[in-house]
This record gives C-alpha cells, structure tokens and sequence, in this order.
C-alpha cells in the first residue's frame, strides 16, 4: 500500500503541471517556449524520479555497515520487526 | 508555434529605389535588423567601388576623432557614453558641418600640445640657467677657489719634466649634467686633462621634467677649474660626449650673478603663469570635445556603414536609379515597406520605391528570432552549425534538456544552490552589469551564459535531492525504509569481538532489513547508503541504467524530431525508407532493453518467488541484463526458467530467460532490426535511381535554353517553367536543398556512399552513443568521490578539538573547505560537466535529426555595428 502513496503523490504532481502548467502561460510571443519549456520540464523530472524510485523498489543487495553505526542506528531508527542472528 | 521550433522564411528580394532617395533609405532601414543586403559587386576592387571618396572622408574623420579621444583621455577627463536608441543619421548639411568642427580641433589641439612643448622646453632651460646660478654662487661662497687654487698648484709641482712657461690663468666653467652621468665624467676628465682640470658638483633639489619623455630626471651642476684655454676646448669635447650643457654666459662676479638670478626668477615666475593659463584652456576646449564626442563617432560610423551598404547597389544604366537585392524574413516585409516610404517622404521625393520578391535558387540564409533568454541557448546549437535553412531547430528544448543533463553529473544540493545563487545575482543585477560596460572576457562569458547558470543551478539542486547528496552528506526527511534486523546480543558479541584495526562490520541482507510493505523512500537515495560501506556498488547499478534509460529516451526524441523534417519538406520516401527503420532498429534492441531494465527492477527481489510461471529460488537468479543481450544476438540456446524438473537449480540460471517466449520474442526482435539495415541503405537510392529515370525520359520532350541579358546566365528550361527540375518535383519551396536538391546532380555511386555512411552512423552509433551516455554516471560519480573526499580530508578533521580552539581550528579549516569548494567542485567540475553535456548534445542527440549546413542571416542595422566598433574601443 505504501508502496503507492509517493508514486501517485509525484506524478500527480508532475502531471499537473505538465498538462495545468501550458494552459496559464499568459499570451504573448514566447507562450510556445514556455509551453515547451513547462512540460519538458515535468517529463524529465518526473522520468528521472522514477527511475530512482523503481530502482529502490526491489533492492537486491543491501547495505554493509560498522557494527558501531548498526547500534546507533537501532537506536535511532528503531528494529525490524523480526529480529534475526547472522 | 512559435519561430524559434524552426527558421523563418526568407524571400529574396529586390530594390529600386530614386538614387538620391537612396541613402536615406539605407538609414531608415539600418534603424531595424531587417534586411541583409547582397554584395552585388563582389568582383569590384574596394578602390574603384562607387563611393570609395566618401568613405576615406569619413575614414579620415573617425582618425581625427580617434586622435581627440587619446587627448582628452590623457588629460583623464571622464567621458560619459549614453546607451541610447536613437539611431537617426545627420543630415548631410550637419555632416558637413561635423567635418570642419572635427578640423579645426585636430588642429587646435595639436597646436596646443606643440605650444605646451616648446613652452616646457623653456621651463626646463630657465630652471637650469636658475639652479646654475645658484650652485655657482655656493661654490664661491664656500671657499672652494682656494681649496681648488691649491690643489691645482699642487698637481703642477708634482709634474717634474713638465715645464709651462708663464702659468695660464685659472678659470672656471660651469654646466649642468644629468645625475647618474656625473661620476664617469668626473673621471673621464680627470684622466683627460692629465689631473689638472678640478670638478666640483652639487645635485639640484627639484627634479626636472624632460618635455620630450616626460619622465623626471634629476640633473646636478658642476663646476670645472682648469688652466688655459687649451684644456677648455678638450672639456667642451668632453661635455659634449656626456651630454652635458655648459653655461658660458655665467657671470664671473657674485653681483652679476645676483642680478641674473632675479631676472630669471621674474621670467620663471611669467613662465608659469602662461603655461598655466594655456593648460586650462586647452583643459576647456578638451572638456567641450568630450561631452559631445561619443556621439559624433556614433553618428560618423552610421553614416560610414550606410556609404559601404550603398557600395553594394549597382547603378542602373541609365543612371538615375539603384537596384539592390537583399534577404527579408516573410514576416517584416511590410515593414521594410512602409521603412522605405518613410525615407523617400523624408526625401521629399514623389517616386515610390519599389520594392519586388525574386525567386533565386540559392538557398536562403537562417534568422531565428531570439530574446535576450532565448539567445544563449540558440547561441550553443549555432556553435556547432547554423542550421539548413527551415529545418527543425532544437534550441527550444535545448533550454530545458541541456540543464537537466547537466544536473546529471552534477548532482549535489549544495554546490547546486552555490550555482542558483551566482546565476541569480546576475540576472537581478543585469540592468547594472550591463550599463557598466565591463570589457573583461571571462566576466563577458560568465555574464553571458547568465540564464544557463541559473537553470543549471536549479536542475542541480533537483538532482541534489534525488541522490540525496548535499556536500557529501544525506538528508533522512521521509524516514529510511531500512532498519535492523540483527539481535542486540549478537551486535555487541560483533562489537566486543573487534579490534582498532579491523572494525567489525555486518551487511544488511535485504528481506530481513528493508520494510517492503512501506516502499522505498519517498523522494531520492535512502539515507542509508551514504553509511554503508558498500555504497557505491548501489549507486554505480542506479546511475548506469539512469543513463542509459535517458540516453535512449533522448536518441527516441531526436528520432522523432527528424520526422517533423521530413513530414514538413513532405518527403514521404524519407518517411518509409529512414524514419520508421530507424525507429524499429532503435526499439527492437535498446527500447526493449529499457524495458526489460523495469521489468526486472519490478518483479525480480531477494525472496524466493514465482514469476511469470517460472520458479524463482533468489537473488543469485536474478537475469543478467547485459550478457543476456549479448545472447539475444548470438541466438544462443538459453533454458527456460531458472530450476529444473525436480526443483534442482540450473547453473547459471541468471542466464535463462525469465518469461515464457522469450526466446521466440528476442528471435523476432532481432530479425526484424537486421532488416531494417538494408532498407535504410538501399531503399532511397533505389527511389532516386527511379524518378532519375523517369525525368530522363521526359526531358527529351519540351527542351528550350533562355539567355538572361543582365545577369548573363544561360537556364535550360523544360515544361516552359523557368526552373531547373529537382529530383522530387513534388518540392515548390523556394530552396529545399536541404539533403534533397543536390541529389540530381549525384551520379549512382554517390548517392550510394552518401546513403552507406548514413546509414553506418546511425547503426554504429545507436550503440556507441547508448554507451557515450555512460558519462552522466562517470561523471557524477567523480563529482560524488571529491565531495566526500573534500569532506572528509578537510572539513571533517575540524571538528576533533573543543572549546575555543576548536572554534579558530573550524573558522581556518572552512575557509579552506569555502575556497577548495568553490574553486574545484563548483567551477571545475561545473565546466567540466558543461563541457560534457554539451557534447551529448552536439553528437548523440543532433547526429539523429540535424544536418547544420546553413549560414546565418546577418542584417544590416546599426545597433549590430555600432556593438562592434565600440568592441574594439578601449
């Protein structure tokens, strides 16, 4: 479920822009640029969200930390919710 | 859409204009960027051009001016330069007037600075004649004669065998040398005048000014006792040799001496005064000169360039009018209309000038209408090659695209404000900046690319939180998705067990630390991975397959844009036989790549699972993307799923294919890629061959030639047309040469390497440039190592003492961090990471869709060349 919540929220966003954004250019002789300009912006940063967001969705490895930092970090953060041994 | 997605249209046109309404129809047309006229006498020497007379007079009036310029900066007068718009040329009357104005001031002034001269020269004179007397005086005063008289007697007994008859009468003579000649004189005469002859010197306080340098020199007076008249001609040899000035008028007695002292002091007191009085006149006629002289030069160089455009023209032969051709964008030719009407009532003259459209086969040149925004970024796509002549222009999305991939390899929060912040000071302080007139380069570029500084800035501060990176350090705003998943007994058996040297570290493995159910982190890198040990692996496997994913994402988009060219010079064999292979070629192999990049970023985790019917046993399964496009090509034989029969896992099972058909699927893929080739290569040539033989065979009917009397060109003419057929007769445009006009010229075999080399770059380089994309990865990883680098070799070493030192320990060590940052990571890499993304540009996305075979369209207006002139201004 969380899963989807920052996925719809950013391109909802993105989209509103994208699509709202070219229809409240004021008219004049750059409203096509800045049309361009609008939803090329969307589509990039929106691409470049993703692809970051997907990456992290199934990550096959994990990270590797000091033992040190793990402790803080459990601390800090709190545990999993089912704890394991090596 | 607006002008900028594509050059404007030019049509050639012709002018006639009445020949004395033509110069004031050249100046109302300089007034706007509106018309680019054609040198209609090219192979004329500029000697024997029509108005070769004018333009010396106004060549000889901009030395004059150049002249009272020097002056008036010598004299450090501030000269105010108006930026003003008013671009009116005098008439000629005013002009006239200008020329006797700017005479009698050049001589004038140089009048002046001859009286100053010869008037300081005198000073010089008098001061010396003044120091002289003076000295002379002190060296009677004191005693000298005596002293001097003895010593010279001395000198004379000592000489044995030298006998003088009656001894010669002392004398004296006296002179002025400069200081640093005095001690080689003194013994040059010494030995000269076998030590008879006596010197004695003394420096004079004020230092003079040498009117032919204007330096400062410091002289001294001297005063030479010798015997006889002989040894005085051997001293004035002497003095003449150190250039040294004898004073032979000195008087001999000290109240002679007196008198002249005060006489001289009167005329240096006169002296003054008129040097004074003629110094401030001349200070007043300068100070005049200056308030108007920016805008006689302004007004000399419009009236200069209207003489040199009016040389283009050529006289009509019954001599009354001037006929000129020129270049005029489609949409201001009313308003070069209603411009020459304008100038012809100013005239007073009652014929109308005329003003026709030509057809030419040249091909036009390339005006895009830019703002002051716009024309930075159409100024880095007309770097590489101004466009062919109304093809697709891809300086609008330039704007955004050039920032982002820029952001790409300079991914950092901070040092992405740093550049927001640069960029906005000097956009907010434009107006200031520019009236400033500042002439240095660098400053000159970096104020020009303004508005890409500040897009660049803000792409990177986006980037900055995507990779979660602000100077080396992560932000946790939405909370980590990872947590512990180890037993508090076994992490401080792991920590009690560890030594200095070896700190005990443990890998998070990924389905007992990272909380599925929540999902990744919200926006960007977890920040967790900024600790980990193991980071780069994680970031190195994201920002690869970032790149590439852009990478073909914009190959498509340039793709695409080659498609609005060849729909827009309706080219439908392009169509069919360039675009949609290139399309399939590009899908069939690197779309389906990206694809398959999702997929399994989507469906393949670390626990054991069923995908898309096939048992999936774990991560060690999961499908290698890069040999697994290698295989695609090689048809090798994979296996179907990754476990056998019984459950027993197949060896290397992240070689076989992950879902049903596979093998089938990636068999057609590639079939059809290799297809596409040879379309691509032959499938336009084949075309040309066969309309080239189709209009052969028409041709041999309705064939005529036309002589042209004035231009004297020959044209053969079929259909009764009067023009040459193209390969595609489809085409009406006026010039459509881009790619397709020269073909008709082309034997076969041209057309084939032509049509070969094309295809060879697009298929070799869909590979290379999806690789070449690879840099946004390499570079932001160099960009991430130096920050952390920076951080923690300076910065972080500053915070290992407390209290006060710590504090001046912090304030020294940030200014070393502030200057390192800046200097390194902000303008090197910043250039660097430019440089790059402007290549990405310039070859990957343009080599798809841009041919930049034409030449800019370079109007004639005064604003452009008055910029230029005063560029070589000091």
């Amino acid at each position: 479920m969380s899963v989807w919540i920052p996925l719809v929220a950013v391109t909802a966003f993105w989209l509103i822009i994208g699509i709202g954004g070219p229809l409240l250019v004021p008219r004049g002789p750059n409203k096509g640029i800045i049309q361009t300009m609008i939803v090329l912006t969307a589509v990039c940063c929106h691409l470049f969200w993703i692809v970051v967001y997907l990456h992290q969705l199934n990550p096959l490895i994990g990270p590797q930390i000091p033992v040190r930092t793990i402790l803080w970090l459990s601390e800090k953060w709190g545990d999993a919710p089912s704890l394991v041994d090596k | 859409m607006g002008s900028l997605y594509r050059s404007e249209e030019m049509r050639f046109c012709q002018m006639i204009v009445e020949k004395d309404a033509a110069f004031n129809c050249v100046a109302e047309i300089g007034k706007r960027p509106y018309v680019q006229f054609k040198d209609l006498n090219a192979d004329v020497n500029s000697f024997q051009r029509m108005f070769v007379r004018d333009i010396r007079r106004f060549a000889e009036m901009e030395r004059k001016l150049r002249f009272l310029e020097e002056q008036i900066k010598k004299e450090k007068i501030t000269i105010h330069s108006v930026i003003d718009k008013n671009y009116d040329a005098m008439s000629h009357h005013d002009i006239n007037q200008l020329e006797t104005t700017l005479a009698d001031l050049e001589r004038d002034v140089m009048n002046m600075n001859e009286t100053e001269y010869q008037m300081k020269k005198n000073f010089l004179d008098l001061k010396e004649w003044e120091a002289v007397l003076e000295k002379t005086d002190l060296f009677f005063q004191g005693g000298i004669d005596d002293e001097a008289l003895q010593e010279i007697d001395q000198a004379n007994e000592n000489e044995t065998g030298i006998s003088r008859g009656d001894k010669d009468p002392m004398s004296f003579s006296v002179g002025v040398i400069r200081t640093d000649r005095i001690n080689a004189f003194e013994r040059v005469l010494w030995r000269a005048t076998h030590r008879t002859a006596f010197l004695r010197h003394s420096p004079i306080e004020d230092e003079l000014e040498d009117p032919d340098t204007g330096d400062k020199v410091s002289k001294c007076v001297f005063i030479i006792f010798h015997n006889g008249e002989r040894l005085k001609n051997i001293i004035i040899k002497i003095c003449d040799g150190f250039k040294a000035k004898l004073y032979p008028k000195c008087p001999k007695t000290s109240k002679d001496r007196h008198a002249a002292a005060i006489q001289v002091r009167t005329q240096i007191t006169d002296l003054r005064t008129v040097m004074a009085q003629t110094h401030e006149h001349s200070f007043k006629v300068l100070n005049a000169t200056a308030a108007n002289i920016r805008a006689w030069t302004k007004q000399v160089r419009i009236h200069k360039s209207i003489y040199n455009t009016m040389n283009y023209f050529t006289f009509d032969g019954i001599g009354k009018f001037f006929v000129a051709e020129c270049w005029i964008p489609l949409r201001d030719i009313d308003n070069v209309r209603k411009a020459l009407e304008v100038a012809v009532e100013k005239n007073g003259s009652t014929v109308k000038p005329v003003l026709n459209v030509l057809h030419t086969d040249e091909e036009p040149p390339t005006y895009n209408r830019t703002n002051k925004f716009t024309a930075v970024f159409q100024g880095i796509v007309d770097s590489y090659g101004i466009a062919s002549y109304l093809e697709v222009n891809p300086a609008p999305y330039t704007i955004i695209t050039f920032p982002f991939i820029f952001a790409c390899m300079f991914g950092d929060f901070g040092h992405g404000v740093l550049m927001f912040l640069c960029g906005l000071y000097l956009v907010l302080r434009e107006k200031n900046l520019i009236s400033r007139q500042i002439k240095d380069e660098i400053f000159g570029m970096f104020f020009g690319g303004r508005y890409i500084i500040l897009l660049m800035g803000l792409f990177s501060i986006h980037a900055g939180f995507l990779y979660n990176d602000g100077f080396a350090k992560s932000f946790n705003v939405f909370t980590s998705s990872w947590r512990n998943p180890y037993n508090h007994s076994f992490l401080l058996e792991m920590e009690n067990s560890s030594s200095p040297g070896k700190e005990a570290q443990l890998t998070f493995a990924p389905e007992d630390a990272f909380m599925h159910s929540d999902g990744p982190y919200a926006f960007g890198m977890d920040p967790i991975w900024n600790i980990a040990e193991n980071r780069l692996n994680f970031f190195n496997s994201m920002k690869m397959k970032l790149s590439v994913i852009l990478g073909i994402t914009q190959m498509t988009f340039g793709v695409f844009l080659s498609l609005q060219n060849y729909r827009f010079f309706k080219s439908k064999i392009d169509i069919y036989t360039v675009f949609i292979p290139q399309l399939l070629f590009l899908s069939c192999i690197f779309i389906y790549l990206c694809l398959q990049i999702v997929m399994k970023w989507i469906f393949f985790w670390t626990v054991p699972d069923t995908i898309f019917g096939f048992r999936y046993p774990g991560s060690h399964c999961a499908p290698s993307l890069l040999i697994g496009l290698i295989n695609m090509f090689m048809f090798k034989e994979r296996p179907a799923g990754f476990v056998n029969a019984n459950n027993t896992q197949i060896d290397q099972c992240y070689l076989s294919q992950w879902y049903p058909g596979q093998s089938l699927i990636e068999a057609i893929l590639v079939i059809i890629a290799v297809i596409c080739i040879p379309i691509m290569l032959f499938g336009k040539p084949m075309y040309i061959l066969r309309e080239q033989r189709k209009q052969k065979k028409a041709v041999g009917d309705n064939m005529s030639v036309r002589i042209n009397m004035h231009t004297d060109e020959t044209e053969v003419i079929n259909n009764g047309n009067g023009v040459r057929t193209d390969a595609h007769p489809e085409n009406e445009k006026a010039a459509t040469s881009a790619g397709h006009g020269g073909h008709q010229d082309e034997t076969f075999g041209d057309i084939m390497v032509h049509q070969s080399i094309h295809t060879i770059e697009y298929v070799l380089g869909c590979v290379s440039h999806t690789a070449s994309y690879l840099r946004l990865w390499a570079l932001s990883l160099a960009h991430a190592q130096l920050s952390e680098v920076l951080w923690h070799m300076v910065l972080g070493n500053a915070f290992g003492s407390d209290g006060i030192l710590g504090v001046i320990i912090l304030y020294f060590i940030f200014f070393f961090f502030a200057v390192l940052t800046f200097s390194i990571l902000v303008l090197m890499e910043g250039l660097s990471a430019f440089l790059h993304a402007l290549r990405l540009h310039w070859v990957e996305f343009q080599s798809k869709f841009y041919l930049g075979l034409g030449y800019p369209f370079v109007p004639f207006s005064f604003n452009q060349i008055l910029t230029e002139a005063s560029a070589t201004d000091t």
